[in-house]
C-alpha cells in the first residue's frame, strides 16, 4: 500500500526491523520517566549490569506521588519519600536528566514534555503512563507502556510492539459555546465505549479539530486512551508550528526551518485507508459530564441518569452497579446534583488555558462554602504563568488557592484524596471506582463545568444559573443564582 | 525480567464476569509506592475484596470457598485504564497465570505477556455458556495448551483456539526476556540510528 496515514508514516520511519509475526522493533525518539513506573526497570538494568543505551533521549520528572503543598519541605510519608529519592538516585546513576521536585521545569510529565519542546512532530514518544497519548497532539506517535517496556527502552531505545490499525475520527463544524475539547472527548468516548478504540491508533481530523488550540488538542489526545485506543494524533499545522517555535528544547533558527520542512510532510495521503472511521458534527456535541464509573458513562449535562432497565425490562448490570456506587438513581437530573469537591488539574486539564478558563468564570464570584476545591497547575511553568497573569489573585478573591504542581487528586497517590462517599467534579480523566480515593465518587467534566459547580456547589449547566463576565450573554433569572438552601446545611 | 515458562494448564477458573475491569480495580494507585515487583498480590482487587476496615468482603469471589485455580475469567475489555504493570504483577503474585476474557486493553495484554501471564480471548458465542457452566460447577476444569493454541472446556463440546502471535507464543513457552532480546539487537539499532 503506497498511500499512508500520518501514523503509518511515523511508525514505518521508526521500524528498526520487523519480526515474522509483524511485530516491530520500534525506535523511540523521546522517553519520559516518573517515580512510580520506573524503579523496577532500573533494578532490571542493575541486575543485568547494563547501562542506559541512549540516556540523552530520556527525561525524568517527579509527578505522580508528590505533595501539592509545601514541596520545599521533606515528604513526611516514608514510602513516598523513598519513591521520589529512588527516582533521583536512578537518574543520577544512569546519567538521565531529571526535573525533580522544586525544579523550575518540574511538573506532570505530559505537561512538561510539550511545554519544553521535548515532544515534537513526527516523533515516537513513550512513557510508563497511559496518558502518553497526550503528545499525539503534536503529530507524534505517542503511547503508554508498562514497566517491562520502560526497561526495554532504557536498555535499547526500542520497544517491541505490533503495529495498531488506523482509526479516523473526523469532527467538522463549530463547537457550541461552553463546549470544550474535554466535552468532545467525553462525547466521543460515550459513543465508542471504553473499548471502542482497542487495537487502533486514532487520527483526529476535521475543521473542529483544526480550530482547537494546542492545549485543547492535548486534552483530546490525552483522552484517546479512555476509548481504549493505543493513542491519538492530530496532523501538525500552523498552530503546532507556532506553539513549538520558541520552546526551550525545540530546534532554533535554521534547524527550526529544516524541521519545519519535514513536519509539513506529516499529512495523511488523500486515499489512505482507515480500518475504522467515525464522523461527528461539532454542533451536535453538548457540554458533557460523567455519571458513572468509567469515562464512557457520560451524558449531556442537561440529561438525566440513565434507566437501569431497558424498554423490555432487562437490567443493565453495568448501569446498575455504577448507579449503586455513585449513589444516583435512574432518571435523576444531573444538573442540581450536589458536589463536595472540585478538582482542576491533571495531564488532561492542568494547563494554562484551563486555569484561564476557570478563572474567567469564577472571577468576581465566590466559591461555594460547601465545596473543597483543589486547583493544581500542571507544572511549575504553568504556575508561574498563572501568577504572571494575575490568575492567582482572581482565584484568591473568589476563595480558591493555587497549589503546587503534580498529578494530585487525579489518581490520589498523595494526600489529595476525596473521602468515601463524597462527590468530586473533576477535570481529570478517570472516574473509576476509588480512583480519587477509596469510595470516592467522580464526575468528569471540563474546566468550565468544574468552575460553575465549584461556585454553586452543584452540577450546573454553564450560563444557566449565574451570569458570566461576558456581557453578550442573555441575563439569567436572578432568583436562580442562589442555590436552594439545603436544610441539612443550616447549623 | 525473566519469568517461568508456561504451556499447559488443567485448572478451574475463578469467575469475575464483569466488563471493563480497569487497572484501578485490579490494584489502586495508593498501593503503587513500592519500588520492587513483589508482594502486590495481597492488594489484588482491594476495593472489592476488603471493606473499608480491611476485613474481607464475604460476597467477593476471592473470599468465598473456591477451588485452587490458576485461571481468572472476566468480561469485556479487561485491564483497561492505566498502564501500571503492577496490575499484571498483582495477578501473577496472587497465583493467576492465565486470564480469559472477552477482550483485553492493549497495554494490559502486553504487560501480562511480559510477565508470563497468558491472555486468552473468549469468543463471544461461548462466553455466557462458559460462565454458566462455572457458576453451576465451580470445579469445572479448563484445559489449555499454548503449544497447540487450544482451549477446551472439560466434559463439554466447547473448544476454541488461542489467538497469539508466533513470536509471543515462543516467548511465553520459553520464558524469553524481551529486554535481553533487544539488547542483542544493539548493533542493528545503532545502524538504524546512523542511517536516519
Amino acid at each position: 500500500m503506497s498511500s499512508k496515514t500520518i501514523f503509518d508514516k511515523i511508525w514505518d520511519a521508526h521500524e528498526v526491523s520487523t519480526l515474522e509475526d509483524r511485530s516491530s522493533v520500534l525506535y523511540i525518539d523521546r522517553h519520559y520517566i516518573h517515580e512510580v513506573t520506573s524503579p523496577q526497570a532500573f533494578d532490571g538494568l542493575r541486575q543485568r549490569e547494563v547501562s542506559v543505551f541512549r540516556p540523552e533521549r530520556t527525561f525524568g520528572t517527579a509527578d505522580h506521588n508528590v505533595p501539592t503543598l509545601n514541596q520545599h519541605l521533606p515528604i513526611s510519608e516514608p514510602a513516598s519519600a523513598a519513591q521520589i529519592s529512588t527516582l533521583s538516585k536512578n537518574c543520577e546513576d544512569f546519567g538521565i536528566s531529571l526535573f525533580e521536585l522544586g525544579h523550575e521545569w518540574n511538573g506532570i510529565v505530559h505537561v512538561i514534555g510539550p511545554e519544553l519542546g521535548l515532544t515534537l512532530p513526527g516523533m515516537t514518544v513513550v512513557c510508563g503512563d497511559s496518558h502518553t497519548s497526550t503528545h499525539g497532539a503534536f503529530g507524534a506517535v505517542a503511547f503508554g507502556i508498562g514497566t517491562s517496556e520502560v526497561e526495554m527502552v532504557l536498555a535499547s531505545q526500542c520497544v517491541l510492539q505490533r503495529k495498531p490499525k488506523n482509526m479516523k475520527i473526523e469532527i467538522n463544524g463549530q463547537l457550541p459555546k461552553n463546549v470544550t475539547a474535554k466535552d468532545v472527548a467525553l462525547y466521543v468516548i460515550s459513543k465508542l465505549g471504553t473499548g471502542g478504540g482497542t487495537g487502533h491508533f486514532v487520527e483526529f481530523c476535521g475543521s473542529a479539530i483544526r480550530s482547537m488550540s494546542m492545549e485543547g488538542r492535548m486534552t483530546l489526545c490525552n483522552m484517546s486512551i479512555e476509548m481504549g485506543a493505543r493513542g491519538g494524533l492530530i496532523q501538525p499545522d500552523e498552530t503546532t508550528f507556532e506553539y513549538v517555535r520558541d520552546l526551550k528544547f525545540a530546534p532554533k533558527e535554521e534547524d527550526y526551518n529544516n524541521s519545519l520542512e519535514k513536519w509539513k510532510m506529516l499529512t495523511t495521503d488523500p486515499d489512505a485507508e482507515f480500518h475504522d472511521e467515525y464522523f461527528f458534527k461539532a454542533e451536535d456535541i453538548p457540554v458533557m459530564i460523567t455519571w458513572g464509573t468509567n469515562p464512557g458513562l457520560a451524558i449531556p449535562v442537561t440529561a438525566n441518569v440513565p434507566e437501569v432497565k431497558d424498554e423490555n425490562g432487562a437490567v443493565d448490570v453495568e448501569v446498575q452497579a455504577a448507579q449503586e456506587y455513585m449513589g444516583l438513581t435512574s432518571g435523576q437530573a444531573m444538573a442540581g446534583q450536589k458536589i463536595d469537591y472540585a478538582f482542576l488539574g491533571s495531564c488532561t486539564n492542568g494547563r494554562i488555558e484551563d486555569l484561564r478558563e476557570f478563572a474567567r468564570i469564577v472571577e468576581g464570584k465566590q466559591k461555594s462554602p460547601d465545596v473543597i476545591a483543589w486547583i493544581v497547575p500542571g507544572s511549575q511553568q504553568v504556575l508561574k504563568q498563572a501568577q504572571a497573569e494575575g490568575i492567582d489573585q482572581i482565584l484568591e478573591k473568589a476563595g480558591f488557592g493555587l497549589r503546587e504542581p503534580g498529578c494530585s487528586a487525579c489518581l490520589a497517590m498523595n494526600e489529595d484524596k476525596v473521602p468515601e462517599g463524597k462527590y468530586c467534579i473533576s477535570t481529570s480523566n478517570r472516574n473509576f471506582e476509588g480512583r480519587q480515593g477509596p469510595g470516592s465518587r467522580t464526575f468528569l467534566a471540563s474546566p468550565v463545568s468544574t468552575a460553575y459547580a465549584a461556585i454553586t456547589g452543584k452540577i450546573t449547566i454553564p450560563d444557566s444559573l449565574i451570569p458570566t463576565p461576558d456581557s453578550r450573554l442573555p441575563t439569567p433569572d436572578p432568583d436562580s443564582l442562589i442555590p436552594n438552601p439545603d436544610p441539612s446545611h443550616v447549623i | 525480567m525473566s519469568f517461568k515458562p508456561i504451556n499447559k494448564f488443567n485448572s478451574p477458573a475463578i469467575l469475575l464476569p464483569v466488563d471493563n475491569i480497569d487497572t484501578d480495580q485490579i490494584i489502586p494507585a495508593r498501593f503503587l509506592k513500592a519500588t520492587t515487583r513483589e508482594g502486590f498480590g495481597e492488594h489484588l482487587f482491594t476495593g472489592w475484596r476488603y471493606d473499608k476496615n480491611g476485613n474481607p468482603n464475604p460476597d467477593f469471589i476471592l473470599n468465598k470457598e473456591i477451588p485452587k485455580a490458576e485461571i481468572l475469567l472476566a468480561g469485556h475489555n479487561f485491564g483497561c485504564g492505566s498502564s501500571r504493570e503492577h496490575a499484571a504483577w498483582s495477578l501473577h503474585d496472587y497465583g493467576f497465570k492465565v486470564v480469559m476474557a472477552r477482550g483485553f486493553a492493549d497495554i494490559f495484554r502486553n504487560n501480562a505477556m511480559n510477565n508470563g501471564i497468558l491472555p486468552i480471548d473468549i469468543p463471544n458465542q461461548y462466553y455466557s455458556k462458559i460462565v454458566s457452566m462455572i457458576q453451576e460447577n465451580p470445579d469445572q476444569r479448563i484445559l489449555i495448551s499454548l503449544e497447540c493454541e487450544l482451549v477446551e472446556i472439560a466434559n463439554s463440546n466447547i473448544a476454541f483456539p488461542i489467538v497469539i502471535s508466533s513470536f509471543r507464543k515462543q516467548c511465553l513457552m520459553e520464558g524469553t526476556d524481551l529486554v535481553d532480546y533487544l539488547i542483542q539487537q544493539h548493533e542493528i539499532i545503532a545502524t538504524f540510528e546512523n542511517k536516519r
